[in-house]
């Protein structure tokens, strides 16, 4: 018989003791690899530890991810983190709590089946007890996870699947420090970086002087075509940046596409392409009566989080610990090791909670400017704020995306073959994966590392751009290709759900088409393409909540439908919305299910759902990086303009609790249904089909 | 040195007086709660109240504060007790990240002090200027009328 499997992350890292550690003073300390980026993730792994461990969730405490002492679990993304550390985390409290039942059994000389363990006490009756703050040693775990023993089952499980408070919110609320942004130990200074006008841009001279002179500036750093400036005070840095702009002389070139050609453009590139599936029909194919083609695009999207990244780093020696936002501490200090040509031990990323992140956005780039600064100051910290303007025109944005379709239909309306291309920068330029770092100063520098061209992971990890471009419905045949543009002008990386959102887009808009030439309702479509329970269950789920079922037809007003399963593999969403056209289009109201299996925080999936709904809205309705063939012009809110108060849709989000499935992850499934769902309510209006977005009341004339 | 009344302490900075207030607040003060987001006035995460009326603290010079009772987020606290609408941000979990709540905080209080019994659209119409990035806002709109309905309860 085979050692039974650990999960893959505690595999990777079986010591017990790297994950769990029992205090004298009743605490649980839990190390997780994985980070809060405001999803609520430390919330549902606390749940779970304290469930498996039967101690009380005030006694856990998440002690934040530090590549010095926490388990290695790869990059907070892809809405994998409740299958990777939550279940290894299961596992390892499951051991953990064996461990310590036998050694409480010892220390009162009973049998251990006969004690009862609650609030983290071990009880044989009789007023005798004992507990895990007792008998706590780190000596106890100091060995590896063996797979043996069976977490709780479902029933057993009193805090996990129930709602639960967010454990970083009281901070947030009370205004206590917090985020990265927040730190401010002592002998700190300030950094600031000067950011190149334009993605071409190389610094031709610099005179220092007048910033150099500024009373309280520490530091000038110069290296190539990165510029920084230390100061002993915020305001100073500020200042002395402003002196550098003004003496900077820029050498610029014209390197970006043109915005408003973005399908031709990326076709027109240099590309790989590569099979993502197919299937031929296993009947003999009758010729088509009719094929519906139609390209859709996404513009280039902004991250856009209301904060600047951050980050500090301090010096000593020929080691550096840096404080970081970052998604994945040990891909950081991978890339910030080739950067500064350290061993990795030689480098500490301690991760600290920025504002929400939904992507690869700055926080990585802003450490190895940290980095780079405080190596100026031995022995102090620096703490380096990007600018809005750098927030929104030089952290990686999301690809523009063309999906091409073609879809054969017989004489009654039926898909013969789907066919499909995916046209796309990489949806991953993350750092600790390549031989060079993919750090944004990286590229600067006066020996810069080599231009980076963004990947896709393999689509049995998620994929990238072919993230859900086939479709999921049960049909006869299928050709899916995708071509990932090399050529890459502006930076690419990861943004929320990555190539699903426009995939699901195009997809669900061409559903609807289909459904509108065989004059059938395309809710009756999506179930009649839709064999798997539980992905009906979130289509009925929606079809029955007011946006849908309620509707009333009436001048200016449509609804729209979309549904997906995230990845092929993940949660199952659907979304309704009414739309309201005007001289703008309102999204009125909005429904949306999800079933992501077990829901170990419901409130915190329901959070994740109707967050993720808004953004998409957002992103729908208003978002597209701009700029001209030299600079990206949408640097600041008011030419990056995202959803407000009043353009927000009442949203009602259901969560189909599974109580027996293993989890799935919550925060992007609904990215690409909402997109679409708004696409065939505007569709549903007026008869005219969006296929470009964002969708606009001026794209909705230009079609009509 | 400037003097400054903040949420009813007198402290003063050697910051130089064109400095914009938030950098005085969170690195002389140690007052962390408003947040830097975009210096000009466009997202809300760096509210404060300014002899009650919400103010962007990225761009007030900390000169122009002197003088005025300046309100932050760490003030709402009252004898160790949060305000109703802390209570209610929490009971309605009305955030994801947390980083815009601050200035959201700020604006709300505003508004009840002037309107203590608003509707969903007088809500939305204050907080219009705030930015928030990660989808909260129906939690926030829920959150502030819950908190005028408990202040208006006592």
């Amino acid at each position: 018989m085979s050692a039974p499997s650990l999960p893959p992350t505690l595999a990777r890292n079986p010591r017990l003791g790297r994950w769990l550690r029992f205090r004298r003073d009743g605490i649980v300390e839990v190390h997780s690899g994985k980070v809060e980026i405001g999803q609520g993730i430390l919330t549902a792994l606390a749940q779970i530890a304290a469930d498996e461990l039967d101690v009380d969730p005030s006694q856990v405490r998440m002690v934040p991810a530090c590549t010095a002492r926490s388990p290695e679990e790869g990059v907070t993304s892809g809405s994998l983190s409740i299958q990777h550390s939550g279940m290894a985390l299961r596992q390892v409290c499951c051991e953990a709590r064996a461990i310590y039942l036998a050694a409480a059994a010892r220390a009162l000389g009973v049998d251990a089946t006969t004690l009862l363990v609650r609030g983290g006490r071990f009880d044989a009756g009789g007023g005798r007890s004992t507990s895990y703050a007792d008998l706590a040693d780190d000596a106890l775990l100091d060995r590896d996870a063996t797979g043996a023993g069976t977490p709780k089952a479902p029933e057993a499980h009193e805090r996990v699947g129930t709602p639960a408070m967010r454990l970083d919110l009281p901070d947030k609320v009370m205004g206590r420090p917090r985020f990265v942004q927040d730190l401010l130990p002592p002998g700190m200074l300030h950094g600031r970086v000067l950011r190149p006008p334009s993605p071409g841009a190389r610094l031709e001279s610099l005179d220092e002087s007048k910033a150099r002179a500024l009373p309280g500036v520490v530091a000038v750093v110069r290296d190539g075509s990165f510029v920084g400036v230390v100061a002993e005070r915020e305001e100073v840095a500020l200042t002395a940046l402003g002196h550098l702009r003004g003496a900077a002389r820029w050498h610029e070139s014209e390197t970006l596409p043109d915005e408003t050609r973005l399908a031709e453009w990326l076709r027109a590139q240099p590309h790989e392409t590569t099979p993502v599936a197919s299937r031929a029909s296993a009947s003999a194919t009758p010729p088509p009566a009719k094929t519906l083609k139609a390209t859709f695009t996404r513009p280039f999207i902004a991250h856009a989080s209301v904060a600047p990244s951050c980050a500090l780093a301090r010096w000593e020696g020929e080691r550096v610990h840096v404080w970081s936002h970052t998604q994945g501490i040990f891909n950081l200090r991978a890339d910030l090791a080739i950067a500064f040509a350290l061993p990795p031990e030689a480098i500490v990323v301690e991760h600290r909670e920025g504002a929400g992140c939904y992507g690869h956005n700055g926080a990585d780039d802003v450490a190895l400017d940290a980095a780079l600064l405080a190596r100026a100051v031995p022995g102090r910290p620096v703490r380096v704020l990007w600018s809005r303007e750098d927030e929104l025109a030089w952290a990686p944005f999301g690809p523009a995306m063309a999906v091409d379709i073609a879809v054969d239909l017989d004489a009654a309306g039926e898909v013969l073959l789907w066919r499909a291309d995916v046209w796309s920068n990489g949806h991953s330029s993350r750092p600790g994966r390549a031989a060079t770092p993919t750090l944004l100063a990286a590229t600067h520098r006066a020996e810069p590392a080599p231009p980076i061209v963004a990947i896709n992971m393999p689509l049995a990890t998620g994929g990238g751009s072919d993230r859900n471009a086939t479709p999921g419905y049960d049909l006869p045949g299928l050709e899916i290709a995708n071509h990932r543009v090399l050529a890459m002008p502006l930076r690419t990386s990861a943004l929320r759900a990555l190539g699903a959102f426009a995939n699901v887009f195009a997809i669900e808009s061409m559903v609807d088409d289909i459904s509108h030439v065989r004059g059938e309702d395309p809710v009756g479509w999506r179930l009649r393409h839709t064999a798997d329970p539980r992905g009906r269950a979130v289509i009925e789920a929606v079809a029955a909540r007011a946006p849908w079922a309620l509707w009333k037809a009436r001048e200016g007003f449509g609804r729209g439908f979309g549904y997906a399963r995230y990845k092929g593999n993940g949660a199952y969403c659907a979304v309704a919305v009414e739309v309201e056209l005007t001289h703008r289009v309102r999204v009125t109201r909005l429904a949306i299910a999800a079933d992501v299996g077990l829901a170990v925080n419901p409130d915190g999936v329901a959070n994740q759902l109707e967050g993720g709904a808004i953004q998409a809205v957002s992103w729908t309705l208003k978002e597209a990086v701009r700029f001209d063939r030299t600079r990206v012009t949408s640097d600041r809110w008011e030419s990056y303009p995202i959803l407000r108060f009043s353009e927000v849709p009442a949203v009602e989000a259901i969560v189909l609790q599974q109580r027996e499935a293993p989890s799935m992850g919550a925060g992007e499934a609904a990215m690409g249904p909402t997109a679409a769902a708004i696409a065939n309510a505007v569709f549903d209006a007026v008869g005219v089909r969006v296929r470009d977005l964002p969708l606009t009341a001026e794209r909705i004339a230009a079609a009509s | 040195m400037i003097e400054l009344d903040v949420n009813g302490t007198l402290r003063t900075t050697p910051a130089s007086p064109d400095t914009p207030l938030v950098y005085v607040l969170r690195n002389d003060f140690g007052l962390a709660a408003t947040r830097v987001g975009c210096g000009a006035e466009q997202c809300g995460a760096c509210v404060v109240l300014v002899d009650g009326a919400p103010k962007y603290a990225c761009t007030l010079r900390a000169a122009d504060a002197a003088g005025k009772h300046v309100s932050t987020v760490e003030g709402l606290v009252r004898d160790g007790e949060p305000h109703a609408l802390q209570r209610a941000f929490l009971e309605e979990q009305a955030a994801q990240c947390g980083y815009c709540v601050s200035g959201m905080l700020m604006r709300a209080a505003a508004l009840l002090e002037s309107n203590p019994s608003p509707d969903d659209a007088a809500v939305r119409a204050a907080l219009e200027p705030q930015l928030c990035r990660c989808g909260s806002h129906n939690r926030i709109v829920r959150a502030v009328l819950r908190a005028a309905a408990a202040m208006k309860a006592r």
